[in-house]
C-alpha cells in the first residue's frame, strides 16, 4: 500500500516545473502588503526609548520595598524587564552594593540597619572606613616575619614575664576569661604577612563560628585575645595593617552581640523600631547586656578592655539614652593610659570610627581625642619610643607616617560638617606644636578641600617651614596637590602655587619620591593651564624619570599621568600638539605597561572624538599607538585580549575619513592591512570599509562609473577579492565573499562578482561539522543553511556568463551540496533542495521579483527561452527525485515524525509555487498531504490552518481550482 | 504529697574554730498528700524569711573563708514502692538599701620615693612623684569606683599601672581571730610608658558575686581594699593600699 502510493509519487514528480505557477510580482506585493496606517509621532511606539527614571538605588537597597520606583515615559505602558526587576537593574543594583556608604558588612541585613542609622548624621559625603581600609592594607606592608601570641591556655606561663601584682591562683581564676580553649597556648611565629592575615581571618571566622554554635564565652575570648595583639607593636611598620585587620573582627564581634540583643527584645514578633528607647527593651535583654558589659569591665588588661567595650558601644543604647554619650567620654579619657603613642593614636581612630557611626552627633569627644593627642605628642620624641625605633631599625620619617591614616581618620571625623572656624581653630593648634609635619598633613589630607585650596599659599609657607629631619616633605606636597586637583585655589594665586610646588618638587632627589608628587600635580596643571605648561611639567617629569631607567618603577604613576593629561586634554589635535606627549610615551618601555597605556589613549580617543579626521598628525600617532598595541598580540594572547585590542583599533579606522578623497581612503586601508594583518577583526573591518567605499562610490556617481571611477571600484574589488582568504574563521570568509560579491556585482564588475561566488561556492565543501561560536562547539549546519539560503536568493539575480553553460553557479553550488557530507540523522539537505525549489521557480518567471540597477539578470538575458526553461526544468527534475527518494526513506518507524514534516513542507512549496490546475501536480500535493497525516505526527492545528488558507485563497480570482483541492484534502482526526 | 521548702545554713569554716551557723529554717507543706494530676503542675508557694532568734539576714555572699548561702530544697515523699525525690537550689539575697546617702570622703594622694614603707635601699629606687586622688573611699557597690592619677615625672619608665581589689575576711572565735586577704579582681589603667602630667583615669567596676557590702558582726568581717600598684620598668613595684567601705544604696 505504502509502495504502491510512493510510487504514484514518483510518478507524478516529473510534471512539477512544467507548471511552475507563473507569478505577478508587483501585483501580489499589493495584495499582501500589510495596510499602512499612518504613524502618528505623539503616540507611544513599542520600540520607542524608554526613560526609567531610577529613583535614587540606595534607597531602594536600603529598604527593600518591593514598589517599583522606575517610570518610563509612556504612562500606557510598564517596560517588562523593569518591572521583572523591580525597576532597579542589576547593574545599578551592583553600584549601590558597591556604594562606600555601605560598609563592607558581611551581612545582608545588617548593612540596611546600618545604613538607616547613619542616615540622619552621616550622609555620603563622609568617606567611609571601608575606603580607607584597603589603602591602609596596601600601603601598610612589611616583609619581616610577624608572630602571634595567643594565649589561649592558662596563663600560668606568662605570670612570671608580666611581672602584675597578681598572685598566681587568683590569676586563674580571673582570666578564666582568657582561656581559649583550655591548655592550648597558641604562639605562631615566623609568619609572613599573608599568614598572618590569613591568620586573622581565620580568627575572624572561627568567632563567628564560636558565636553561631553558641559559645559566647569562646566568641569573647576570641575578641580578647584578637585585641590583645594590637598592644604589640614589634613590627611596628606592619602595625597600621594590623589595626585594620584586628579591628575587622571586633566590629563583626560588636555587630553579633547587638543583633543578639535586638533579637531577644522581639515581643509578638515585632521587632524594635530602629529608634526604640530603652523602655522598650524587656528586661531580658537588658540582664543581657549588662552582663556583657560587667563581662568586659572585668577584663584585665587594658588594651583589650578599651577595644572591647568600645566594639560594642552600640549596646549601650538598650540600657540608657544617655549610656552612648556617658560611655564615649569615659573611653576617650581611658585612652590616655596607653603608653605607646602609636597605640593609643590607633585606639583614638576606632573609637573615632564608632563614636561616628553610633552617635555622630557627639562630637566633643572627637575633639577631646584629637587634643589628648595633641598633649601627648611630645612623647613621640621621647626616649622610649626612640629606643624602640633603634632596636627595631626604623627611620623616624617612616615612624610618622605610620601615624597618618589614625590621625586623617580622626580629623576627618571632626572635619565632617564641622564650621570654619572649627577648622581654622584645629589649624591653629597644630601650627603651635613643633615639628609639625605629620599634623599639616593630616590636617591636608582630612579637611574639605576647598578648605585647603582657599589657603593653599598658606600652607605653602607652613610646609616649607617645616623641619628637614621629620615627616617627609615630599608627602606634604603631595597631599596639598590631592587638595588642589579637586578644589580651585583663589584664581591669583593659581601660578604662583604652581611655581612653588614645583620648585620644590623639581628638587627631589629620589625618582620615587619625585614621581609620586609629580603625578598628583599633573592633575592641577592640566586643570588650570595650558598646553604649554603641561609640556613643560611632562618634559620635567622625562628629564628626571630618564636618568638609570628609574621609570622603570614608576610604571603605575607614569601611567595615572598619561591618564590624567588624557582625562582633560581630550582634543585629539590639540594632545598630540604637546610635543612632549609622544616622547613621554616612550618611557614605557615594558611592552604590557605600554599597550596599558596605549589602550587608554585609543579608548579615549573613541570615547571623545565626535567627527572622523584626516589631521596627519593625528593620525600618524595613532597609527604608530595602534600598531604598537597590534605588535603585542603574539601566540600567548588571549582571545579576549584580542578582541578588546580589535575592537579600538576598528574604532580608530572608522574614525578616519578624507572626505571626498577615495582614494587617499583606499590607500589609507592599504597601509593598514599592511600594519595590522595579525588581527582577524580588523581585516574583517577593512574589508567593510572598502566595500564601503566602493558603494560610497557608486553613490556619488549615481550609479553611473566613469572610466576613472570603474578602475578604482575594481581596486577596492581586488583588496577585498585578496584579504578575504587570509582570513581563518569559514563563515566569515563565506559571508564576506557573498558579500563582496554583492558590492561588486552592485558596481557592475560582473566577472569580479563572478570570481567571488566561485570561491564561496568552491569553500562550502570546507565547512566544518562543528564550529566555536563564543568558545562553545556547536553544530554548524544551521549557520550553514542560513548562509546558502542567502546565496541562492543572490543567485537569482546573477546573470549566467556568456562562456560557462546555463545556471552555472547553480549547478555548481548543487554538486557541492551533494557532495558535502551531511549529519547522518538530518534534513538539512532536502531542506535546502526544497528551497532550490523556490529559486528555480523564481527563475522561470518573465520578470524576476528584484534586480540589480544596470545589471541584465537571467530574465532579460534570455527572455523566457524555452531551452533555459528546459534546463530549469531538468535541474527540478533531479532535486525533486532526491527529495522524494529521501522522504521514502524516511518511512522507518522512527523517522515518521520527520517524514511528516518534509511533506508537509514540501507540500507547503508546492502549492505556493506550483501550478495545481495541473492534475498531476494536484495528485502529487494531495499525496503529500495524506503522507503527512498519515501517521498522526503532523500537528492538526497546522493542518487546519493551511486548509483554511486553501480555502480562503480559492476565493481569489484565478485560484478557482484550489476549491477543489480543499475538498481532495482530508483532515485526519487524532483519534 | 508534700514540698519541704528551706534549708538555709550559714557555713562558716574557717580555722577548726567555727562550724557552719544555721541562721534561718523553715518549712512549709506546698500540696496536701493526695494524687497530682497528670502533665505538668506548677504549684506557686511564697513564705516570708524569718530568722532564728535574733541572728541578722546577711546578703548573699561566696568568700573563701566566708560563705552566706541560702538554699531551698523541694523534697516530694512518694509512696512506700517508689523512691522521694528531691531538688535543691541556691537563691539570691540582696539587703535592702541603706537609708541616706553615704559620705562622700575623697582622698587625695602623693606617692614618692619618700612615701613607701618597708623599702630595703631607698638609694637605689629611681625618682618618681605620682599624685592623684579616689572620688570617695565610701563607695557604692552598684557604683564604679573612680579617680584619677597623674605620674608628674618617674625617672624610669613606667610598664604598668593597675587597681587591685582586695578583700578581706575575717574570724573571730574563742581562740582569738584569723585575717586573709585574696585579691577578687586587678584592673590595668596604664600600659606602657605613660605621658607624663596627663591625669589617668582610675574606674573600676566592682564585680558582682565577689563583692557584697562591707560586714561586720560579732563572728566575723568581710571588708574591702584598694591596691593602686606601680610597676616600673626596672621591676620596681610601687603599692599604695587604700581601705573601701561600701555599701548598697
Amino acid at each position: 500500500m505504502f509502495l504502491c502510493q510512493y510510487a504514484c509519487i514518483l510518478s507524478l514528480y516529473s510534471c512539477f516545473l512544467r507548471h511552475a505557477r507563473s507569478r505577478n510580482y508587483v501585483s501580489e506585493s499589493e495584495v499582501c502588503k500589510l495596510e499602512s496606517v499612518p504613524l502618528d509621532f505623539g503616540d507611544y511606539h513599542p520600540l520607542k526609548p524608554i526613560t526609567v527614571t531610577e529613583s535614587k538605588t540606595k534607597k531602594m537597597n536600603r529598604k527593600g520595598s518591593t514598589s517599583s520606583t522606575s517610570s518610563s515615559s509612556s504612562s500606557s505602558m510598564l517596560d517588562p524587564l523593569s518591572s521583572v526587576l523591580d525597576g532597579t537593574d542589576p547593574l545599578s543594583l551592583f553600584a549601590a552594593a558597591a556604594d562606600p556608604v555601605t560598609t563592607t558588612a558581611t551581612m545582608d541585613s545588617t548593612r540596611k540597619k546600618r545604613d538607616k542609622d547613619d542616615s540622619p548624621a552621616v550622609g555620603s559625603d563622609f568617606e567611609p572606613w571601608s575606603s580607607k581600609r584597603g589603602e591602609i592594607l596596601a600601603r601598610y606592608t612589611t616583609t619581616e616575619k610577624l608572630s602571634i601570641n595567643l594565649y589561649m591556655g592558662s596563663e600560668k606561663g606568662k605570670a612570671a614575664t608580666t611581672g602584675s601584682a597578681v598572685s598566681e591562683k587568683v590569676r586563674t581564676r580571673l582570666e578564666e576569661l582568657d582561656d581559649l580553649e583550655e591548655g592550648s597556648q597558641k604562639e605562631l611565629l615566623n609568619l609572613t604577612q599573608q599568614d598572618y592575615m590569613n591568620r586573622i581571618e581565620e580568627l575572624n571566622q572561627s568567632l563567628k563560628d564560636a558565636w553561631s554554635s553558641d559559645q559566647k564565652v569562646k566568641a569573647l575570648k576570641i575578641v580578647i585575645q584578637c585585641s590583645k595583639l594590637l598592644s604589640d607593636t614589634t613590627v611596628i611598620q606592619f602595625y597600621p595593617s594590623k589595626f585594620v585587620l584586628i579591628t575587622d573582627i571586633l566590629d563583626t564581634f560588636g555587630k553579633l552581640v547587638y543583633e543578639r540583643i535586638q533579637s531577644m527584645c522581639v515581643d509578638n514578633r515585632v521587632s524594635l523600631p530602629d529608634n526604640f528607647s530603652p523602655e522598650c527593651v524587656n528586661d531580658t535583654a537588658k540582664e543581657t547586656c549588662l552582663n556583657w558589659f560587667f563581662k568586659i569591665a572585668s577584663i584585665r588588661e587594658l588594651i583589650p578592655r578599651f577595644y572591647v567595650e568600645a566594639a560594642i558601644l552600640k549596646c549601650n543604647k538598650f540600657l540608657s539614652k544617655t549610656g552612648i554619650s556617658e560611655c564615649l567620654p569615659r573611653l576617650t579619657s581611658m585612652i590616655r593610659g596607653i603608653g605607646d603613642p602609636l597605640v593609643a593614636v590607633y585606639a583614638r581612630a576606632y573609637l573615632c570610627r564608632v563614636g561616628m557611626e553610633v552617635a555622630p552627633q557627639l562630637k566633643e569627644s572627637l575633639n577631646k581625642n584629637f587634643f589628648d593627642f595633641l598633649l601627648t605628642f611630645k612623647q613621640i620624641h621621647g626616649d622610649t619610643v626612640q629606643n624602640q625605633l633603634i632596636v627595631q631599625c626604623v627611620e623616624i620619617p617612616l615612624y610618622l607616617t605610620l601615624y597618618s591614616p589614625a590621625i586623617d581618620w580622626i580629623l576627618q571625623c571632626i572635619a565632617y560638617r564641622a564650621p570654619e572656624i572649627l577648622l581654622t581653630e584645629m589649624m591653629e593648634r597644630c601650627k603651635k606644636l613643633g615639628n609639625n609635619a605629620l599634623l599639616l598633613n593630616s590636617v591636608m589630607s582630612a579637611f574639605r578641600a576647598e578648605f585647603i585650596a582657599a589657603r593653599s599659599m598658606d600652607f605653602i609657607g607652613m610646609i616649607k617651614e617645616c623641619d628637614e629631619s621629620g615627616f617627609p616633605k615630599h608627602l606634604l606636597f603631595r597631599s596639598l596637590g590631592l587638595n588642589l586637583a579637586l578644589a580651585d585655589p583663589p584664581e591669583n594665586d593659581c601660578l604662583q602655587i604652581l611655581n612653588e610646588a614645583w620648585k620644590v618638587i623639581t628638587k627631589l632627589k629620589n625618582p620615587q619620591d619625585y614621581i609620586n608628587c609629580a603625578e598628583v600635580w599633573v592633575e592641577y596643571t592640566c586643570r588650570h593651564f595650558t598646553k604649554r605648561e603641561v609640556n613643560t611639567v611632562l618634559a620635567d617629569v622625562i628629564k628626571h624619570m630618564t636618568p638609570d631607567r628609574a621609570f622603570e618603577d614608576a610604571y603605575p604613576q607614569l601611567q595615572s599621568i598619561i591618564q590624567k593629561v588624557i582625562t582633560y586634554i581630550y582634543d585629539f589635535s590639540l594632545l598630540f600638539s604637546v610635543e612632549k606627549f609622544l616622547p613621554f610615551l616612550d618611557m614605557f618601555q615594558k611592552e604590557s605597561v605600554r599597550v596599558e597605556v596605549c589602550k587608554c589613549i585609543m579608548e579615549s580617543f573613541i570615547k571623545h572624538q565626535q567627527e572622523s579626521t584626516k589631521d596627519p598628525v593625528i593620525l600618524n600617532a595613532l597609527l604608530h599607538i595602534c600598531k604598537t598595541m597590534h605588535d603585542s598580540v603574539n601566540a600567548l594572547t588571549l582571545e579576549d585580549e584580542k578582541r578588546m585590542l580589535a575592537a579600538l583599533i576598528n574604532g580608530f579606522i572608522k574614525m578616519v575619513s578624507f572626505g571626498r578623497d577615495f582614494e587617499q581612503q583606499l590607500s589609507f586601508y592599504v597601509e593598514a592591512r599592511s600594519t595590522f594583518c595579525n588581527l582577524e577583526p580588523v581585516l574583517v573591518q577593512l574589508i567593510h570599509s572598502v566595500n564601503q567605499l566602493a558603494m560610497e562610490t557608486r553613490k556619488v556617481m549615481k550609479g553611473n562609473h566613469s572610466r576613472k571611477t570603474a578602475a578604482f571600484v575594481r581596486a577596492c574589488v581586488a583588496f577585498c577579492f585578496i584579504t578575504i582568504p587570509s582570513l581563518s574563521s569559514i563563515f566569515t570568509r563565506l559571508n564576506l565573499y557573498l558579500h563582496s560579491g554583492q558590492v561588486a556585482l552592485a558596481n557592475q564588475c560582473l566577472s569580479q562578482a563572478d570570481a567571488f561566488f566561485k570561491a564561496a561556492v568552491s569553500l562550502v565543501p570546507e565547512v566544518p561539522k562543528m564550529i566555536s561560536v563564543d568558545g562553545k562547539m556547536r553544530p554548524s549546519d544551521a549557520f550553514l543553511l542560513e548562509f546558502l539560503c542567502n546565496f541562492f536568493s543572490t543567485l537569482l539575480v546573477v546573470p549566467d556568463h556568456p562562456e560557462q553553460g546555463v545556471l552555472f553557479l547553480v549547478r555548481g553550488l548543487l554538486n557541492v551540496i551533494q557532495d558535502y557530507t551531511w549529519e547522518d540523522n538530518s534534513d538539512d539537505k532536502i531542506r535546502i533542495y526544497t528551497n532550490v525549489l523556490h529559486l528555480l521557480s523564481a527563475m522561470t518567471q518573465e520578470a524576476y521579483i528584484y534586480h540589480v540597477d544596470k545589471v541584465d539578470s537571467n530574465d532579460t538575458l534570455y527572455g523566457g527561452d524555452s531551452k533555459f526553461l528546459a534546463e530549469i526544468n531538468k535541474l527540478c527534475e533531479t532535486v525533486i527525485a532526491q527529495i522524494l527518494d529521501h522522504l521514502k526513506t524516511l518511512g522507518k518507524e522512527e523517522t515518521l515524525k520527520r517524514q511528516s514534516q518534509l511533506a508537509l513542507y514540501f507540500f507547503n512549496t508546492i502549492l505556493a509555487h506550483g501550478d495545481l490546475r495541473n492534475n498531476k501536480l494536484n495528485q502529487l500535493s494531495v499525496n503529500l498531504w495524506n503522507l503527512a497525516q498519515k501517521h498522526g505526527f503532523a500537528d492538526t492545528k497546522t493542518m487546519v490552518k493551511t486548509l483554511e488558507y486553501i480555502k480562503r485563497r480559492s476565493n481569489q480570482p484565478e485560484m478557482s481550482h484550489f476549491t477543489d483541492l480543499a475538498l481532495r484534502l482530508p483532515l485526519q482526526s487524532r483519534t | 504529697m508534700t514540698e519541704k521548702a528551706k534549708k538555709p545554713s550559714r557555713s562558716n569554716r574557717f580555722s577548726h574554730c567555727c562550724l557552719p551557723i544555721q541562721i534561718i529554717n523553715s518549712t512549709i507543706e506546698m500540696v496536701k498528700p493526695g494524687k497530682l494530676p497528670s502533665g505538668k503542675t506548677e504549684i506557686p508557694f511564697e513564705f516570708p524569711l524569718h530568722m532564728k532568734g535574733n541572728k541578722v539576714l546577711y546578703e548573699t555572699y561566696h568568700g573563701v573563708f566566708v560563705n552566706i548561702q541560702y538554699t531551698l530544697r523541694c523534697d516530694m515523699r512518694r509512696s512506700l514502692l517508689a523512691k522521694d525525690l528531691t531538688k535543691t537550689c541556691e537563691f539570691i539575697v540582696h539587703s535592702l538599701s541603706q537609708k541616706g546617702k553615704p559620705m562622700p570622703s575623697p582622698v587625695d594622694f602623693t606617692i614618692t620615693p619618700e612615701t613607701l614603707q618597708n623599702v630595703k635601699e631607698r638609694a637605689s629606687l629611681p625618682k618618681f612623684l605620682i599624685r592623684g586622688h579616689l572620688s570617695s573611699t565610701n563607695c557604692i557597690i552598684t557604683q564604679p569606683l573612680t579617680g584619677e592619677l597623674v605620674v608628674e615625672n618617674a625617672d624610669a619608665a613606667v610598664k604598668s599601672i593597675e587597681l587591685q581589689l582586695v578583700r578581706v575576711e575575717t574570724c573571730g572565735c574563742a581562740e582569738g581571730y584569723a585575717r586573709d586577704a585574696t585579691e577578687i579582681q586587678n584592673i590595668q589603667i596604664a600600659d606602657g610608658d605613660v605621658c607624663r602630667g596627663l591625669p589617668i583615669p582610675i574606674y573600676m567596676v566592682f564585680p558582682r558575686l565577689f563583692t557584697c557590702p562591707t560586714l561586720e558582726t560579732t563572728n566575723f568581717k568581710v571588708e574591702f581594699e584598694v591596691n593602686i600598684v606601680v610597676l616600673l620598668h626596672d621591676d620596681h613595684l610601687i603599692t599604695e593600699n587604700f581601705p573601701l567601705k561600701l555599701c548598697r544604696m
